[in-house]
């Protein structure tokens, strides 16, 4: 058994008049986990929900394995979709919210998903409503699971929850990858948890797609250069430079470093995945605290 | 064993992790023939992805500590070259009475990391000019 990959050609949404998702082509790796990240707005949502077949694309097309999931109803039953409020019926109990899992689906694992949330010592027997936020969060992750997808796509499953209940989320996830086949797709503000437990990185920026590598590459490719104020039509002819800032005596330019060699005389330092990110959310990290906080900023740092 | 990987360290995790096992064996903790905790359990324990936890084994394979037997798992093959489990011990209950007193004077941990390097550092240079 193979993981499955994800692939949209020139996939785009529009809702009236407005692009919420324009020309995204993209692969997502299978058996891997994939973090999503943009600004509010980005897309990211527009994105999963289309993966998952609840929304149409407008253009382009969506692969999974291979197949287009909206042609067959079946297959959609291999993607496992959690929405970012979490959907769940408060007054049930967790039972018969697994219950409700084993009406739905053929092969729902039942005794798998008791087992995971045995271990994470949450009751069957107590209202959805009566939970925590971590514990809402780990009943719909075991409804997920339980489908035995070969495809898990989470909108935002961190925004509402604490450190401690992030981490066995996060924990929860990792194994699952371990047990079986999965291909995952995360889409989070909080981009220190994403690092951890992610290996590949999804940018979305103003509904486009602006970077998709494996982390690994993305930090060894990426440096910040800086260097007494000059002219950098050179360096931007065969390096990509994601941000330049200027100021009368120095520039400083976070840099996708290309094959071709690098004048001596930049100073060249790594950059932290959060400073690439923030570069390519064209949000440039100034050495004084700004004014105003950019929004995406904000988000990105809040609960750090 | 138990396993902790810091994110906001510089250290990547899966050289955190690497190290955690390698100082386990050190330790007599683990020892030549034990069977290391599966992928699994370490992903669980530490909340990483689970390629971080398979570099860490590579790393710690071909340092020759460990070996991946295909479908058993993980084994401790030897200890790393040093002083024995016992005197490990003593070094490491001597650093943290070390840790404790210095902490108890007001410094704090990175002061603390700074100066055990900057002391390796001046003794390395003392040894260079001897």
């Amino acid at each position: 058994m193979t993981a499955a990959t994800i692939e949209t050609t020139g996939l785009g949404k529009r809702y009236g008049s407005t692009w919420a998702l324009q020309d995204v082509t993209l692969t997502v790796p299978p058996g891997r986990i994939s973090a999503l990240v943009g600004a509010n707005g980005a897309g990211k949502t527009t994105l999963l929900r289309m993966l998952a077949g609840v929304a149409t694309p407008s253009a382009g097309t969506i692969t999974v394995a291979g197949q287009h999931p909206a042609d067959d109803v079946g297959f959609l039953r291999r993607i496992s979709y959690v929405a970012q409020d979490m959907p769940l019926y408060g007054r049930w109990k967790v039972a018969d919210q697994l219950k409700l899992g084993t009406e739905l689906n053929e092969d729902f694992d039942d005794a798998g998903a008791r087992e995971r949330l045995r271990a994470l010592s949450i009751p069957l027997d107590r209202k959805v409503a009566a939970l925590s936020g971590g514990m809402r969060a780990q009943v719909a992750l075991a409804l997920a699971l339980g489908k035995r997808p070969d495809v898990l796509l989470l909108d935002e499953p961190l925004a509402a929850l604490d450190p401690l209940a992030r981490r066995d989320f996060l924990s929860t996830v990792a194994t699952a990858v371990v047990d079986r086949p999965l291909t995952v797709l995360l889409s989070s503000h909080l981009l220190p948890d994403l690092e951890r437990i992610c290996d590949h990185l999804i940018v979305l920026a103003g509904g486009r797609l602006v970077l998709a590598d494996d982390i690994d590459h993305v930090l060894a490719t990426h440096r910040v250069l800086t260097a007494a104020a000059r002219d950098t039509t050179a360096l931007e002819r065969v390096h990509d430079v994601i941000t330049i800032q200027r100021t009368p005596r120095q520039v400083t330019g976070v840099v996708r470093v290309g094959a071709a060699p690098l004048e001596p005389d930049w100073d060249v330092t790594e950059v932290s995945l959060e400073e690439i990110v923030l570069a390519y959310l064209g949000v440039a990290q100034s050495a004084g605290p700004p004014a105003t906080a950019p929004a995406s900023l904000t988000l990105l740092r809040e609960e750090r | 064993m138990t396993l902790r990987v810091d994110g906001r360290s510089g250290v990547p995790p899966y050289l955190q992790i690497a190290q955690q096992i390698r100082q386990a064996i050190v330790a007599g903790v683990l020892v030549p023939g034990d069977q290391l905790p599966t992928v699994k359990e370490m992903v669980a324990m530490v909340a990483v992805n689970p390629n971080t936890v398979f570099k860490s084994l590579r790393e710690l394979e071909f340092e020759g500590l460990v070996e991946g037997r295909p479908g058993a798992g993980t084994f401790v093959l030897r200890r790393p070259p040093g002083p024995s489990a016992s005197h490990h011990i003593k070094l490491r209950r001597s650093l943290e009475r070390w840790v404790n007193q210095a902490r108890l004077s007001g410094m704090d941990d990175r002061s603390i990391e700074g100066l055990v390097r900057q002391v390796m550092f001046d003794l390395d240079e003392r040894e260079a000019t001897a």
